[in-house]
């Protein structure tokens, strides 16, 4: 048997199981059952390229007749399906909705409130549940949002904190500032958005309270930087410089134009850890350089590399390419790249590497990246940054910065 | 002599065509309209509206949006995006009668959300027919629906074919020819042309193309016993055989990558740094530059054509009518941009519409070749999509609203 097929039986076999799962007590009677296990087969198992789409779309109109007490039952397969296959469930799920908001019957409340309550459950899922809830109840945000400032779903935390922020700025209009200062820090500290971040890094500045932005996101700040190497002609996007066969930061290196390269540490003071080569490393065309970080971390965890950069990319994490992305001055933002791995008990190694192009417009001169360490909501993950010397060997320890 | 006859008859059948799939006259099913003419055959059309004046029905959007409504039948379909990250994609259908919300639906999105704040995910336009609408995003996410609402097929592009990469932010539209939507995917990454079964969702022929972003809305054109499928970049524009991708022939140059090509009767008139009017060859043999000009200048806008002039409107907001004969001006009138919106025709009068919500109704059926502008109507919201025209009426799309004009 390959691996392949290893792969796809263990997968049938999750499947299977979870419909069982997901008949619970609270599901259609059991003659109806035996039809809606198989509308819902065919969601679950619609995939890549449009296959499985013309069965799937059967069981979408299929099952937008049903009873708004399937609802939950469409809910839970959303923490293990695909994309494609929560497009699909989604759909069916608006489409019961409608029909049953529009036939005037209720919605099955008190089973999506205990769904949108189950923080276990798939954070979309759990906010298409709040969105149904609020189609048919206004009173849903001020009941529920309150509670939802760390929740694990972005959007209602989004919506979370910008209720305690307006709280905030009603005390502070009020004059009272303690209040404000401690609904600011508490909506500061559930804020994953960058917008939000710096609204009430603002206010607590105003208040008298510093805030550390970077620590906040879990941007790297501490690198030793290497270049430039050649990126002439955008060769160098491709070309495997000694960088990316394992760092050594005592190596030194023959780079572009013959320059001798040697790995400098560098730390950035940016409030979201903009690391700028053309002042780090020094002007140069194409041009790659390569950003080198070792972390700490107490305990094996899933970790998301996110980046930010106009210049084109690549990213390791303890060797393993985590982004590749080859695209020049077409903009920036904070957490453009994202990459999904797994950070080691003890020492990792994080590599980046940043190539320049040769476009001479005054818009194409930026050569610099941040990037950060976080979970899958945008959490700093707790690991220690460790600083690096050029005259240390690679497995060299240093005094070492905590992330927060 | 026989293969120039040939070509003779293949050029003389070139023309405007209905889609195949059902669409009625007066519908608007598209990108710039029936087969992206941006021109309608609808007659009543008003000349003057505000905020107070021939407004019909307005509708309130969940998010912004830069694409078009399309129109089949009683139908207004649209699409829009919400969220901080614009990771909601919307689908909306309303009546056109009264604007009533007839169904909304919303997917996930699955690609990336990066774009100019210019722009959002919300920026192809979808395409309609009898059969429903085809919505595709920024994200490379692409739905089936028919006329009520129901999910017929669903695709990830970005996850079946990884790499597409445009941080700009994706905005060309599909376009229907029979049983196939064509989707343009043409961006700085992994670039290619795609034709997918419109009832199921599958692929039916890829084909690579250039490596940059892009922004052209492909075109169909039909002569007789053949039809092509046209993708422009700003390398090349290169007809394809719709049914099988196979290359049929190309014209490179330094075209545009944003202002997309029209048809002029028996010619393709492609925007670039030389506008330039082709008439294709036979066979893969490479087409014949009629003229070329850089005196037609494009912005945002894409040309439009109607009885041998071509309509364009260029950086500084004026309007320049050209002969398509041989490119030369006939007339120009300045307006007001910024212009992110195509202008469209119909009645004779041309409609374009600028960013600040001021529309400029451009008298065409003029004896002596000057401009004359009817009337300046505004309203006071930001416009980047192009307007639809069809139920005697001209819909405008902006962020928060749709707006139907009409006479009242």
């Amino acid at each position: 048997m390959t691996h392949r097929t290893t792969v796809f039986g263990i997968g049938l076999v999750s499947i299977a199981l979870g419909f069982s799962m997901l008949l619970a007590a609270d599901d259609p009677p059991l003659e109806t059952n035996h039809e809606f296990e198989a509308a819902l087969k065919a969601l679950l198992t619609v995939s890549k390229e449009g296959k499985g789409a013309a069965e799937a779309a059967r069981a979408v109109r299929q099952l937008s007749g049903r009873p708004a007490d399937v609802l939950p039952a469409l809910l839970r397969p959303m923490d293990q399906a695909s994309p494609e296959a929560r497009n699909y469930l989604r759909a069916a799920i608006e489409a019961i909705a409608d029909n049953t908001i529009a036939g005037g019957k209720p919605l099955p409340v008190k089973q999506l409130e205990a769904f949108l309550q189950d923080q276990a459950h798939d954070p979309k899922a759990r906010r298409l549940a709040y969105d149904l809830l609020l189609r048919v109840d206004p009173t849903v945000p001020q009941r529920w949002l309150p509670g939802m400032l760390q929740d694990p779903s972005l959007e209602l935390r989004r919506d979370a904190v910008a209720l305690a922020m307006r709280e905030a700025e009603a005390a502070l209009a009020s004059g009272d500032k303690g209040t404000a200062r401690r609904k600011f820090e508490q909506a500061f500290q559930g804020a994953r958005d960058r917008d939000q971040v710096d609204a009430l890094a603002k206010h607590l500045k105003n208040l008298g309270v510093a805030v550390d932005i970077a620590g906040h996101f879990g941007f790297i700040r501490d690198w030793m930087l290497a270049g430039p190497f050649d990126n002439s002609g955008g060769v160098g996007f491709a070309a495997v410089y000694a960088p990316e066969k394992g760092v050594d930061p005592k190596q030194t290196y023959v780079g572009k134009q013959n320059l001798q390269v040697a790995w400098k540490p560098h730390s950035t003071t940016d409030p979201y850890g903009v690391v700028d080569l053309n002042k780090a490393i020094g002007k140069h065309m194409g041009a790659v350089g390569y950003a080198y970080a070792v972390v700490e971390s107490p305990e094996a965890r899933p970790v998301e590399v996110r980046v930010g950069s106009n210049n084109a990319v690549k990213v390791w994490l303890n060797g393993q390419e985590m982004i590749a992305h080859e695209e020049y001055h077409h903009g920036n933002r904070m957490d453009q790249y994202v990459g999904s791995g797994t950070l080691k008990a003890g020492r990792n190694e994080v590599l980046i590497k940043v190539c320049q192009n040769e476009q001479k417009e005054e818009w194409a001169q930026s050569w610099s990246f941040q990037l950060r360490l976080c979970d899958r909501v945008g959490s700093a993950v707790p690991v220690t940054v460790v600083k690096l010397r050029a005259d240390q060997a690679s497995a060299g320890t240093a005094e070492g910065r905590e992330q927060p | 002599m026989k293969t120039e006859l040939r070509t003779a008859a293949y050029l003389g059948g070139i023309s405007f065509i209905l889609l195949a799939s059902a669409v009625q006259a007066g519908d608007w099913p598209q990108f710039r309209g029936p087969n992206g003419s941006g021109v309608s055959d609808e007659k009543g059309l008003p000349i003057r509206w505000s905020s107070e004046q021939n407004i019909r029905w307005k509708a309130e959007l969940p998010g912004r949006g830069l694409s078009c409504p399309v129109i089949v039948g009683d139908r207004v379909y649209l699409t829009a995006c919400s969220g901080y990250q614009q990771d909601r994609l919307h689908v909306l259908c309303f009546r056109a009668a009264d604007g009533k919300k007839l169904w909304e639906r919303q997917l996930w999105a699955t690609g990336s959300t990066m774009c100019h704040p210019t722009t959002c995910m919300a920026a192809p336009t979808p395409v309609a027919d009898a059969q429903g609408v085809y919505a595709f995003f920024a994200t490379a996410d692409v739905a089936a629906y028919d006329p009520d609402g129901h999910l017929l097929w669903y695709r990830s592009l970005s996850r079946d074919y990884p790499g597409i990469a445009n941080n700009v932010g994706m905005a060309a539209s599909p376009v229907v020819f029979g049983d196939l939507l064509f989707l343009p995917l043409e961006n700085a990454g992994n670039s290619f042309a795609l034709a997918v079964d419109r009832r199921t969702g599958a692929t039916r022929w890829k084909v690579e193309r250039h490596r940059d972003i892009n922004w052209i809305t492909p075109l169909v054109v039909s002569g007789e016993g053949r039809t092509e499928v046209l993708f422009q970049t700003s390398r090349d524009i290169t007809a394809y055989d719709p049914e099988t991708g196979k290359r049929l022939w190309s014209h490179e140059g330094g075209l545009s990558s944003v202002s997309s090509p029209i048809l002029g009767r028996d010619r393709i008139l492609v925007p670039g740094g030389d506008f330039t009017a082709l008439k294709a060859a036979s066979g893969s043999a490479a087409p014949e530059v009629l003229w070329k000009t850089n005196r037609i200048k494009t912005s945002y806008p894409s040309p439009v054509f109607l009885d041998g002039r071509i309509y364009t409107l260029n950086q500084a907001g004026i309007l320049v009518c050209s002969d398509a004969e041989d490119g030369k001006t006939l007339w120009q009138v300045r307006l007001k941009g910024p212009f992110w919106a195509t202008p469209v025709i119909a009645d004779g009068k041309l409609y374009a519409l600028n960013e600040e919500g001021t529309t400029f109704v451009v008298d065409l059926r003029t004896d002596d070749d000057e401009a004359r502008i009817l009337a300046q109507n505004r309203l006071e919201d930001k416009f980047l999509a192009t307007p639809a025209i069809a139920h005697r009426s001209l819909f405008l799309r902006s962020d928060q609203f749709l707006y139907c004009i009409g006479e009242q």
